[in-house]
């Protein structure tokens, strides 16, 4: 499929190469200098630890890691014996930087951007590299069936939105799609949102068809303006899922709804990522069989809402046994990225396996947000994305000491101005939005 | 109304036990147990927060359901009759310092809810042991992960929304648990405390003068109580439940964040001698020395609560701060109003004894300290010969995720036994 209409109009392309050229350019301009981390506990992730390892980091990228790796004559060294190296963490579902997405007005609303409203600098970002989150699929909330385009960012330094975009090599801005189902998104009737859950999958199934027909008028008329149709946003964006250039981040939660959304996927093709997924210990063999992945939240207790009542810690350690790809998110600010690494603590008390929860913090989900060839784990050649930790990175008295992205450290314990968004303190959350006015209470 | 509730909650608890993998031992199963066994409790460390930790030691319960002697196993004989558990770490039975569970249910749903009436905005007549579910499938939840007693009632969230209670986590009924029938007034200032839709206390200074003027009430209503027999006025519930409040009998809980609402406080404090507990507190360190001239403890909240609106400038080294200023510091899991719906407090020492507490500091927050300001040291909060035998069994550091709490003992009942989630 090489119709451009799907990808990017030609200026959209050169206007997003721009700014991947910036995005990249930045942090590598400051460090031709290799920098070594020598004496560390090295967990790549992609492959057993290395007690007392060396990670050379140049240009942004990873250039080696290892126990044996000579370090160049010019490095600037970093010493941290006692400490330990891990990826940068990958939270698969965030709403950190108070972006929104879709208003009151439709239940699916897939022209509606969170790049629109994305705050670069606010107190969230800064709070996400403390707790060593380096990338971030930022999302609008659930109360929509659809409710709008999500983005995969770095958790770089930066003044605006695009110095934390991910460019991917065809030029487009790195981002899935955001769905529900559940009661988030039924409303009280007389609106134009479902009632039930039955009127959820049949609007849902009435938007993707209408998607179908609209891409195969585009195909049909190949380079004849004439019959063209009129372009439309929403219908682009769904054509991109339908297309496979845009993964959607399907919230639920019960066991049947989880069906559902295999069974919406199957019909129109698409391969979702089963977000929270609650129940998922309900129906793992399902979902292992169906072959999605499953973005998992780890909360302190049931409830809170009926469709949370059988959520369980052992969720990961069940999805394991099926063989499910599993991720975790922290879905700030229900859970706040500060305790990211806490989730893979509470998934090992349940039986989750050391390893597979230490990728799932990190590869997992860099898989699901297709960015596995340049994060989520330490390999030479991957963007320089990895945290300094204190100690065992499931210990509860282990700290983030620094979080570095693309090669540049923009996190510091020791720096107190970082430290105050790591611990809190006068003017750590200054204007913080209220969660609730994201999305009225519908995480 | 009551009745559903109950159904309700008992469906939702069945749900649970039939697809859980340990045992959370419901409380009718507990309460179905011999009364009082004698138990005693073997742990290769026992932290019994009155004095140092003791290594291999044993705890031994008699079966009045109290502690009846704490010391090392070498000199500790275990009676025959007695069932002994063994576990890695033993600690006094946790307590929560501050939470709304057994109010707020744990379905969220308006039948469940029962931690606020916003039909005024003072109403300290309303009682907690009116309301309280002790079949909550949170308060299962709460005594799974250690905590066996609970300072629980109406929520922050109006000027007086109503009193507290303090309680054990055990039992099917308020009546077979409760400890301190009305614990404190909850008093919320700041913008949780404001009413909705132009309806007062619209602002800050609003509510301190109806607070002022309520108190102020109260005072001739005492007053005039004590006076000559025809004088006196019909009996007011709000007016006898601040009345207690004059008389030091009960102490004002009173939840204020920003540095102005914590300062309003200690000053109605002082203009009517009343006694109160700072809760939540998210700028009290900023006013660590009128705090502490004040005489007044904290109920510092979740170390892991979201900074926002009121709580924006919280830290999570409040609590380190305040001890070390020598404030009276407890830890809440606090009020949660959506997901998820509880905290568990020994999650929130965990995460203040990696920010600035050390560990046996952080473990007195939420056992001998909490007791302390609750007023209920005599009988909780410790492992000593005389108080009650409430003890949390661990399979390692107690705050760390991997350990397991392995069984809880109330009152000499063993309530829950088998490592849980």
């Amino acid at each position: 499929m090489s119709d451009h209409r799907f990808t990017l109009a030609p200026r959209q392309l050169a206007a997003a190469a721009g700014l991947g050229l910036f995005a990249i350019a930045a942090p590598a301009a400051g460090q031709t200098r290799a920098q070594a981390f020598i004496n560390a506990r090295i967990i790549p992730v992609s492959g057993a630890p290395i007690e007392k390892g060396t990670l050379i980091v140049k240009g942004g990228q990873i250039v080696a890691v290892g126990a044996a790796v000579q370090v160049p004559a010019d490095a600037e060294r970093h010493d941290l014996a006692g400490k330990t190296i891990m990826p940068g963490l990958v939270d698969t579902h965030s709403h950190i930087g108070g972006g929104s997405g879709g208003d009151a007005s439709a239940p699916i609303q897939p022209d509606v951007r969170i790049l629109d409203s994305f705050d670069a600098r606010s107190s969230s970002v800064r709070r996400a590299q403390a707790g060593g989150v380096t990338t971030v699929n930022v999302m609008p909330g659930s109360g929509h069936l659809l409710s709008g385009q999500t983005l995969y960012l770095k958790a770089r330094r930066g003044n605006t939105i695009d110095d934390l975009t991910i460019t991917l090599p065809d030029g487009r801005l790195a981002g899935g799609i955001k769905m529900a189902n559940g009661t988030n998104s039924i409303r009280a009737a007389g609106g134009p949102f479902p009632g039930t859950r039955s009127k959820s999958a049949a609007l849902v199934r009435e938007q993707f068809l209408k998607a179908q027909q609209y891409r195969d008028k585009v195909r049909k008329a190949g380079d004849d303006a004439a019959t063209l149709p009129p372009r439309d946003l929403a219908m682009e964006a769904l054509v991109d899922v339908l297309e496979g250039r845009r993964t959607v981040h399907f919230h639920t939660h019960r066991h049947d709804d989880i069906v559902t959304v295999i069974r919406l996927s199957q019909e129109f093709g698409f391969k979702p990522v089963l977000q929270h997924v609650s129940e998922a210990w309900k129906v793992a063999d399902e979902i292992a069989k169906a072959g999605l992945p499953c973005s998992i939240i780890l909360v302190d207790a049931p409830g809170g809402k009926l469709e949370t009542m059988d959520i369980d810690f052992k969720n990961g350690a069940a999805l394991e046994k099926a063989g499910v790809l599993t991720g975790f998110h922290t879905d700030d600010s229900i859970t706040d990225s500060r305790f990211f690494l806490r989730a893979g603590g509470l998934a090992v008390r349940a039986g989750m396996s050391r390893d597979k929860a230490l990728y799932a913090l990190t590869m997992a989900g860099a898989r699901m947000l297709g960015l596995e060839s340049r994060v989520g784990s330490l390999e030479a050649g991957k963007d320089a994305d990895f945290i300094v930790l204190s100690g065992d990175p499931l210990s509860v008295y282990t700290r983030v000491e620094q979080t570095w992205v693309d090669g540049a450290r923009v996190f510091d314990l020791s720096n107190p101005d970082d430290k105050l968004y790591a611990v809190g303190g006068y003017g750590a959350a200054r204007g913080e939005m209220l969660h609730t006015e994201i999305d009225e209470e519908r995480e | 109304m009551r009745r559903l509730t109950g159904t309700m909650t008992c469906r939702a608890t069945r749900t649970r036990l039939r697809t859980m993998v340990a045992a959370a031992m419901c409380a009718a199963a507990a309460s179905a147990m011999p009364a009082h066994a004698q138990v005693a409790v073997r742990a290769e460390t026992v932290y019994t927060m009155a004095g140092a930790p003791l290594k291999d030691a044993v705890v031994l319960i008699g079966s009045g359901g109290k502690i009846e002697r704490v010391g090392p196993a070498a000199q500790v004989t275990v009676p025959g009759n007695y069932r002994t558990l063994q576990a890695k770490v033993a600690t006094p039975g946790l307590i929560d310092a501050h939470s709304v569970v057994g109010l707020a249910g744990y379905l969220n749903q308006p039948h469940d809810q029962m931690q606020l009436d916003l039909s005024a905005a003072i109403q300290p007549e309303l009682r907690a042991i009116d309301a309280y579910n002790a079949r909550d499938v949170l308060v299962d939840w709460l005594r799974t992960h250690g905590v066996t007693t609970l300072h629980t009632g109406h929520a922050p969230g109006a000027l007086i929304s109503g009193q507290t209670m303090i309680v054990k986590t055990r039992g099917d009924e308020v009546a077979d648990n409760v400890i301190v029938p009305t614990a404190a007034v909850a008093c919320t200032l700041g913008s949780a405390g404001l009413a909705q839709q132009g309806k007062s206390p619209g602002n800050r200074s609003k509510a301190i003068a109806m607070l002022r003027a309520e108190l102020l009430k109260a005072k001739e209503y005492v007053a005039k109580s004590a006076g000559p027999a025809d004088k006196r006025p019909e009996r007011d519930l709000r007016q006898d439940a601040l009345g207690k409040v004059l008389a030091r009998e009960w102490p004002l809980l009173v939840t204020a964040n920003r540095s102005t609402d914590i300062l309003a406080a200690l000053r109605v404090a002082k203009e009517f001698d009343v006694r109160i507990i700072l809760d939540g507190a998210a700028e009290s360190y900023l006013l660590v020395d009128q705090i502490k001239a004040a005489g007044i403890p904290v109920i510092v909240h979740p170390t892991m609560w979201r900074p926002n609106g009121d709580s924006e400038n919280l830290s999570m080294e409040t609590a380190a701060t305040l001890r070390k200023a020598g404030i009276p510091v407890a830890l809440q899991s606090g009020y949660e109003t959506y997901v998820p719906k509880t905290r568990v407090v020994l999650w929130e020492a965990a995460i203040a004894a990696a920010r600035g507490l050390t560990f046996e500091q952080a473990l007195a927050t939420v056992t001998i300290d909490a007791a302390k300001i609750l007023g209920i040291d005599k009988r909780v909060g410790s492992l000593e010969a005389g108080k009650d035998g409430d003890v949390a069994l661990f399979d390692g550091d107690p705050f760390e995720y991997s350990s397991h709490v392995t069984a809880v003992v109330i009152d000499g009942r063993i309530v829950g036994e088998g490592a849980r989630d």
